[in-house]
């Protein structure tokens, strides 16, 4: 991993690791528009994907990974670094990156819809692919596989 | 489709009535979809139009939404291979073959060469079979009928090869983890050779129907460009970023599954960054693809086709009825699975769409933590707010088309 990313982050990095080649940061989850725009004013212009993991029932309960993409448009070698930070179970908020990344935004409204983490100055945030009128968030660890008993008589 | 005559927010309700004088121009509301042909699936946009021009265009997800991810999560690992290839129809074997890559480098398992130049052949075999029925489709939409009838035709050999290997033509599940389900069947070669020998002439012949169409040419050229910085902003990705002038390929940038050996080569000269370049790009893909295969079928190895790991590779039937260890090693597989150290993975692939990659959590079980599928159609289609706006309805098909998105993909 170029170690110019993690010194360039500084203290805003809590612990850097290098598992199976793949660059990972931890930082805190208030400091996540930080971290990705100064990234991205390194060379990272593309978030290739914002993942959300439930770690139910650990606190803080929410995952949330940013796998960014530095992809040279005039030569040069591409890189990948990920950055994650976690949110509380209880009221899972966190600033999203639409600003520094259009593409940010169906990520995160996905997020929303399965996890139930609410991305605050999201331009639209809505359910992205379960029905509008749906109750729950299917991805949590909690929700059973099979769904809940839906009483269609007593929701109409 | 229905259509709705709504008013602007700044006129009052009573303004509407036909005896008030209009102060404003309206605006019709077009719902397009989910039924609509020419969306390639269950996509429903609803458009605001001013005339003739796209005002907004918000896309509507979630039809083929069927829960895959979740669904992950209670399969072993080797289970879970089955559900990969059923989110892009399309494109089964790359589905497979990010998924097993990933699991790969998280159990730290070598694959024999046999069975890497076999993902290869059959990866580029499923490139040719995406763009095919994306070319009749697309071309279908602007009218060229006869089109689909020859792209089907030939795409009917590659399912036959598809079935020949794996049994199935389209929920093939052929690359596990490890290797492959089973090994080459009798006079495959001879089968594929017959294909990629006579694909090439049968590309000159689609080329030969649109290249120099004139409706063909006026639909497509200048038609759906957006700036380049705002789609890598977007995330869009494969033939359509490449169309743009960004010469970017995971099998290039980074190689996996011995792509290295093949040289790869990306189209550079089309970057007029509209429909036409698009196909134009694609059609280029197509005859790299055929090239690669007969590379790949020329230079297949010999040897076994899963790795020598007899936890995770279910034993050969044979060693499973005469050896007591292979049949314990089989029931533990088919019971309980095997496990996978803790830690996360996300590799790259590029799938006909684009870049498509499996983030991977494993705790330590039997079975995925979870995977989150970053596939190409998702990358793609958020672009298509920024691609139709202000442009005419009567573009919109051509550029929908030209994104090539496959709605199980997106949704999953």
């Amino acid at each position: 991993m170029d170690n110019s990313h993690i010194a360039a982050l500084g203290g805003l990095v809590l612990e850097a690791s290098d598992t199976l080649n793949e660059a990972t940061v931890h930082v805190a989850a208030e400091k996540i528009i930080e971290v990705l725009s100064l990234l991205k004013s390194r060379g990272f212009n593309r978030l290739s994907a914002v993942s959300g993991v439930d770690w139910h029932p650990q606190e803080p309960r929410f995952e949330l990974v940013y796998n960014l993409h530095a992809l040279p448009l005039k030569g040069g070698k591409q890189e990948r670094i990920r950055v994650k930070c976690r949110v509380s179970g209880a009221a899972p908020e966190i600033a999203s990156a639409v600003p520094v990344w259009e593409g940010a935004g169906w990520y995160e409204r996905e997020i929303f819809d399965l996890l139930g983490v609410t991305f605050t100055g999201h331009p639209d945030m809505r359910r992205l692919l379960m029905p509008d009128g749906w109750v729950g968030h299917p991805l949590r660890k909690d929700f059973p596989i099979h769904g809940h008993k839906y009483d269609y008589a007593e929701n109409k | 489709m229905a259509d709705t005559l709504v008013a602007p927010a700044d006129i009052a309700p009573d303004a509407l009535s036909a005896e008030a004088p209009r102060k404003s121009k309206r605006l019709m509301t077009l719902n397009m979809g989910p039924q609509h042909p020419s969306t390639h699936g269950v996509l429903r946009i609803v458009l605001e139009l001013d005339g003739e021009t796209i005002v907004s265009a918000k896309p509507d997800l979630g039809y083929l939404h069927t829960g895959i991810e979740k669904e992950m999560e209670v399969k072993t690992w080797q289970q879970a291979v089955t559900l990969t290839d059923r989110c892009d129809y399309l494109a089964n074997l790359s589905n497979n073959l990010a998924y097993a890559l990933g699991v790969e480098k998280m159990l730290g398992l070598e694959v024999p060469a046999k069975a890497q130049v076999t993902r290869v052949m059959l990866c580029e075999l499923t490139r040719i079979n995406s763009h095919l029925v994306w070319l009749g489709t697309h071309a279908l939409d602007m009218g060229a009928m006869s089109m689909f009838f020859y792209c089907m035709r030939e795409r009917e050999e590659v399912l036959k090869l598809f079935e020949m290997f794996s049994g199935q033509r389209m929920m093939t599940s052929y690359i596990r983890i490890g290797g492959l389900a089973l090994d080459h069947p009798r006079g495959w070669d001879k089968k594929v050779k017959a294909f990629v020998d006579d694909f090439p002439s049968k590309i000159d012949q689609y080329e030969s129907l649109l290249d120099n169409n004139p409706i063909w040419k006026q639909r497509t050229i200048g038609v759906g460009a957006l700036d380049v910085d705002r789609m890598i902003a977007l995330g869009v990705s494969g033939p359509m970023i490449r169309a743009a002038g960004v010469p970017w390929d995971v099998r290039v940038d980074e190689p996996y599954s011995s792509y290295e050996k093949f040289g790869v080569r990306v189209p550079t000269e089309f970057t007029n960054n509209d429909v036409y370049d698009r196909y134009r790009v694609r059609m280029f893909e197509l005859r790299e693809s055929c090239r690669l295969a007969k590379a790949a079928m020329e230079a297949m190895p010999e040897g076994p086709f899963q790795a020598d790991a007899p936890k995770i590779v279910l034993p050969d039937r044979e060693k499973m009825k005469t050896q007591m260890e292979s049949l314990i090693y089989h029931f533990k597989i088919v019971t309980e699975g095997f496990t996978v150290p803790a830690g996360e993975v996300y590799v790259p692939v590029e799938s006909p769409r684009g870049e498509i990659a499996y983030y991977m959590v494993s705790d330590g079980g039997n079975k995925p933590y979870r995977v989150h599928m970053r596939t190409p159609s998702f990358g793609n289609l958020q672009a298509l707010e920024a691609l139709f706006d202000r442009k005419s309805i009567a573009d919109s098909i051509a550029t929908l088309g030209s994104m090539d998105f496959v709605l199980g993909d997106t949704d999953r």
